[in-house]
């Protein structure tokens, strides 16, 4: 019982990143009706983005510290991050150390910037194209954000830490009455979970309530006949391709400390994520939570050592099994409507 | 003239291919030794020979994609798959590369015809996203359960312990063919400033290419080919005509597979070894990068872009410091340093930002690959010659894509 | 005993019962129209015929074999052809190309792997593709690409390559739908045309009463999924029901 409480909450966060990445990419899908396979880059450069907040944070100039001294008897220099200096030690220390959330604060706005300016310039011009060629032109861009984010951070993981105060683990077992140290669970873990789930809230009553969410419902549900109603589509389409492109990135800030920042972290998220798509019901918002979710839990309990010792490599492929027999006995996915790119 | 059931054009055509393919050493060394432009040179056997094998892997995807529009994400797989089969061969018989090339063909064909008989159950992006799942689930059991087989990171390769059942005492210890060392040069001549390298596994690869590239062409001739033409532009008309689709996609699939196993293999008749990382979804993201730059559908596309994309990876991966320095080495300094810091985006170990854009400049601009920026050219010429002769239904180049073109 | 049989269908969808124990016979060489207002099941009765959908009860027969169940590509090897309301022609190959694909399809059926066989080896192919766009006029246009073809000479294109199949039955989806009058008159002539010249059985489905009553022979009159009369065009006329339900309202 505690193994399987276990592999569910392990598989939450994995759960929450798809989910989120999976919403992006379905929010695109039914509304711009592009198939976008940059999105895994954009959850990428959010990750990037924590990572340099932290760097910026983190920078520091020499200061002769009089209280200490070297082994010779000289004034020790030391180094003083500005954020310490400007802000008092305390607060400053504090910023530093909160960086991965405050990272939030600033990548919200660049990566709306970002959506804005890659859908007036580059996404807007395949809205008519084949499929294919918004897989291969958005295939292309993947590349290059990829390749620019190996160029300027190298290609190792950067170890980017979460706040202090959330790097313990929190013990479930006790909570619910098993042994101690049963179920052990990292606090920050916890936090991305409550994120993720506020995020997709967030966004759902967004959609749910305001006007705007209302047109692009309408829009998902049939573009042509929104579009005739003279209400101007394209503004929206592009505030939509901002918010998706927000939601990933803000979704990687936040996986940063879970998975440390590598180049090749989107293009890994963004196969999978497919699939989530996919399981889910291609244009189904729900559908992609759910199928997020389901999966990442799916794929914990797959790497059990009991369940990989009664099915070999499992755990490598079980994601791929289930895409593949939901898209043989139920194109539509989970929860998609029927018709939609269905053949 | 006429031979082996093709049109005069057809022959003509592909007699230049034979003629460039035979004298590519020469070709691709324009530039004599030491001098400043040697850096462009590419008579490279190695260089040449993986030119050649990314040629026959791309005239086998332009089968499936450029023919029915089927674009696979998966197709590494198959590439993987020849590569393990002939090292295998080489471990369990002898180097000899007979016994495992035409193996590879055939296992490679075997499981293209499983993963396309579940895949093709499913079009357009669904398609994408089947083979996609197939080739990262060979991947990943490649590099874990299926470790016995394929060495699992290590890569496999052929250790002194193994059984090499045929393995004579005088024969080579590298990969041949029937005592002939593939990586070997039969011929290195230097004439004036100029060395060229004849070497036994790029001849042997090329004629493999020649044949697979008649193959190709026959296919595209046949009532087979129109087919597959006709399922890219209205499959919905085709079954009111009474044809049955599956099978022909079925069927361009498994050619497909066959030459990315053929091709897989040949990689491992230049290297005896394998590797999972072959069968990566970028390793596919790879092919039809190079479909696409040369030309989707046309015949010569897929062979222009893979040398295309191989040489300039070759080049621009050379390119370091002290070269840049070397060309722009007469600019002002501010400039010259300027000039590099640029550079540096795209050479050295950035080759694939720059291939990246690359491929997105042709998807955005010349969807039709470098053949058609190709066909653009001549109608503009065509066009100052004729006025009145200019057809309408192109419309006019766009003058950057003719320029890219004319480097070419 | 017609060459198309339609004996009770039904087929409901969720709440709509958009065909309601339809009965139809459709004889042997005559133009047979199916006629009625919006949303009579008109659509969905073609639909059944060629295997995109499979009613919910009766039976569809052609020639004596039952077509439900069975896929659109088999259907069509039974001998019935089909034109759209939009012509679907391989817009990408050449008017001669789109013909000889029928022609291939009637010699080789459903699926013949032929990779090393030469298009331009095909002689009978070749010469029964040219004699089809003589037939309609289209042999000055044979290497011209099928996407630039005016809209009337699509439609030309789609009823060649439909009789170069040689089927026994044609079904016409609304031929002349969103046409101009000259185009539609010009469909008409070649609908004409084609049955003086050949023994064909047409089943059309049409709004534009002007088609029907120049072309078809009978016709069947379908409103909220039933048929309410099959008579001659002449009775249909002036038949009251028909006023009632139809042309009533347009006329």
């Amino acid at each position: 019982m505690d193994a399987i409480i276990l592999q569910i909450l392990n598989g939450l966060d994995k759960g929450s990143a798809y989910a989120l990445i999976a919403l992006g990419l379905t929010l695109i899908f039914g509304t711009l009706g592009v198939v976008n396979f940059a999105h895994g880059a954009l959850f990428m450069i959010g990750a990037f983005v924590a990572v340099t907040l932290q760097r910026l944070l983190g920078l520091s100039f020499d200061q002769v510290d009089p209280t200490k001294s070297d082994f010779m008897g000289n004034p020790l220099k030391v180094k003083v991050p500005y954020a310490e200096s400007w802000f008092g030690p305390e607060v400053g220390a504090a910023i530093i150390d909160w960086s991965v959330p405050l990272a939030i604060l600033l990548a919200i706005p660049v990566m709306l910037l970002f959506g804005f300016i890659l859908e007036r310039g580059l996404i807007k011009h395949f809205y008519k194209r084949p499929h294919a060629d918004q897989i291969l032109v958005t295939f292309g861009l993947a590349i290059v954000l990829q390749e620019l984010i190996k160029y300027f951070f190298g290609a190792n993981p950067i170890q980017t830490p979460a706040p202090s105060a959330f790097t313990g683990s929190f013990d479930f077992g006790v909570l619910l009455g098993f042994d101690p140290n049963a179920i052990i669970y990292p606090y920050w873990r916890l936090v991305y979970f409550a994120f993720a789930a506020l995020v997709l809230s967030g966004v759902f009553a967004f959609l749910r309530y305001t006007t705007f969410g209302m047109v692009v419902r309408a829009g998902m549900a049939d573009r042509e006949t929104v579009g005739l109603l003279g209400i101007n589509i394209d503004k929206r389409f592009t505030i939509m391709f901002g918010l998706a492109a927000a939601v990933a990135g803000i979704a990687g800030v936040m996986y940063a400390p879970i998975l440390s920042p590598n180049y090749h972290m989107g293009m890994d998220f963004l196969v999978l994520s497919f699939v989530v798509v996919v399981v889910g019901g291609m244009g189904s918002l729900p559908g992609a939570v759910a199928a997020g979710f389901l999966l990442g839990i799916l794929q914990s309990f797959a790497s059990m050592n009991e369940v990989k010792s009664l099915i070999p490599g499992i755990d490598q492929v079980i994601i791929y099994l289930v895409a593949i027999i939901i898209l043989l006995t139920r194109p539509r996915g989970l929860l998609g409507r029927a018709g939609v790119m269905e053949d | 003239m006429k031979l082996f059931g093709l049109s005069a054009k057809d022959t003509r055509f592909l007699i230049i291919v034979i003629l460039l393919t035979m004298f590519t050493p020469i070709l691709l060394q324009p530039f004599p030794e030491g001098s400043a432009l040697a850096t462009f040179n590419a008579g490279y056997p190695d260089l040449m020979q993986r030119i050649a094998i990314f040629g026959i892997f791309a005239i086998g995807f332009n089968i499936l994609f450029g023919l029915t529009g089927y674009l696979s994400f998966g197709h590494a797989a198959f590439l993987g798959i020849g590569s393990y089969t002939v090292v295998w061969m080489y471990k369990l018989l002898d180097y000899n590369v007979i016994w495992g090339l035409p193996l590879a063909v055939i296992t490679s064909g075997l499981f293209a015809l499983l993963i396309g008989y579940v895949s093709l159950r499913r079009s357009g992006i669904y398609f994408s996203i089947l083979t996609l799942a197939f080739a990262q689930m060979s991947y990943n059991l490649a590099y874990s359960v299926l470790t016995p087989i394929t060495n699992g990171e290590t890569g496999l390769q052929v250790y002194p312990s193994d059984a090499q059942v045929l393995m004579g005492a005088t024969e080579p210890t590298s990969p041949h063919l029937f005592g002939i060392v593939l990586r070997e040069n039969f011929w290195q001549p230097t004439i004036g400033g100029w060395q060229f390298t004849f070497n036994n596994g790029y001849y042997f690869t090329a004629i493999i290419a020649i044949v697979l590239f008649y193959l190709s062409l026959r296919i595209f001739r046949s009532p087979f080919g129109l087919m597959l033409r006709a399922i890219k532009t209205n499959q919905t008309r085709l079954n009111y005509t009474g044809i049955n689709t599956r099978p022909y996609t079925l069927a361009a699939f498994v050619i497909s597979g066959m030459y990315a196993g053929l091709a897989g293999g040949l990689m491992a008749a230049m290297d005896p070894l394998s590797g999972a990382e072959r069968m990566q979804w970028t390793a596919s993201g790879e092919v039809v990068l190079m479909v696409i730059l040369g030309g989707a559908g046309t015949l010569m596309g897929p062979v222009l872009g893979a040398g295309f994309i191989k040489y300039l990876e070759n080049i621009f991966s050379k390119i370091n410091d002290s070269i840049l320095h070397g060309w722009f080495g007469a600019l002002p300094d501010g400039l010259e340093n300027f000039i590099i810091g640029v550079s540096h985006f795209f050479v050295g170990k950035s080759w694939h930002l720059t291939s990246g854009l690359m491929f997105m400049l042709v998807v955005i601009f010349l969807p039709g690959g470098l053949v058609e920026g190709g066909a653009r050219i001549r109608n503009l010429f065509r066009r100052g010659k004729s006025p009145k002769g200019a057809d309408t239904a192109h419309p006019p180049a766009p003058v950057a894509n003719a320029a890219e073109k004319e480097e070419f | 005993m017609g060459i198309l049989e339609v004996k009770g269908v039904s087929k409901r969808f969720g709440g709509l019962q958009a065909l309601n124990d339809v009965n139809l016979s459709v004889k042997e060489n005559t133009v047979h129209a199916i006629i009625g207002p919006n949303g009579a099941g008109k659509s969905t009765l073609l639909n059944c015929f060629v295997g995109k959908l499979i009613p919910d009860s009766g039976s569809v027969m052609f020639n004596g074999q039952s077509v439900l169940g069975r896929k659109p590509h088999e259907i069509n090897q039974m001998g019935i052809a089909r034109v759209f309301q939009t012509p679907e022609i391989f817009t990408d190959l050449t008017v001669m190309e789109n013909v000889m694909i029928s022609c291939f399809a009637r010699r080789d059926g459903s699926f013949r792997l032929h990779p090393f066989e030469t298009v331009m080896h095909e002689k009978d192919i070749i010469e029964q593709a040219e004699q089809m766009l003589i037939d309609v006029n289209m042999i000055d246009k044979r290497e011209m690409h099928a996407a630039s073809l005016s809209r009337g000479d699509k439609r030309r294109l789609e009823m060649a390559m439909c009789l170069a199949q040689e089927p026994k039955l044609l079904l016409l989806d609304e031929p002349t739908a969103g046409m101009a009058r000259a185009d539609t008159n010009n469909t008409i002539d070649l609908l004409k045309e084609i049955k003086q010249k050949r023994d064909i059985t047409m089943a059309i489905i049409e709004h534009d009463m002007h088609v029907v009553f120049s072309l078809a022979e009978r016709i069947t009159v379908l409103a909220q999924g039933t048929p309410l009369v099959e008579d001659t065009p002449d009775n249909i006329k002036g038949h009251p029901k028909v006023k009632e339900a139809y042309l009533g309202e347009s006329a």
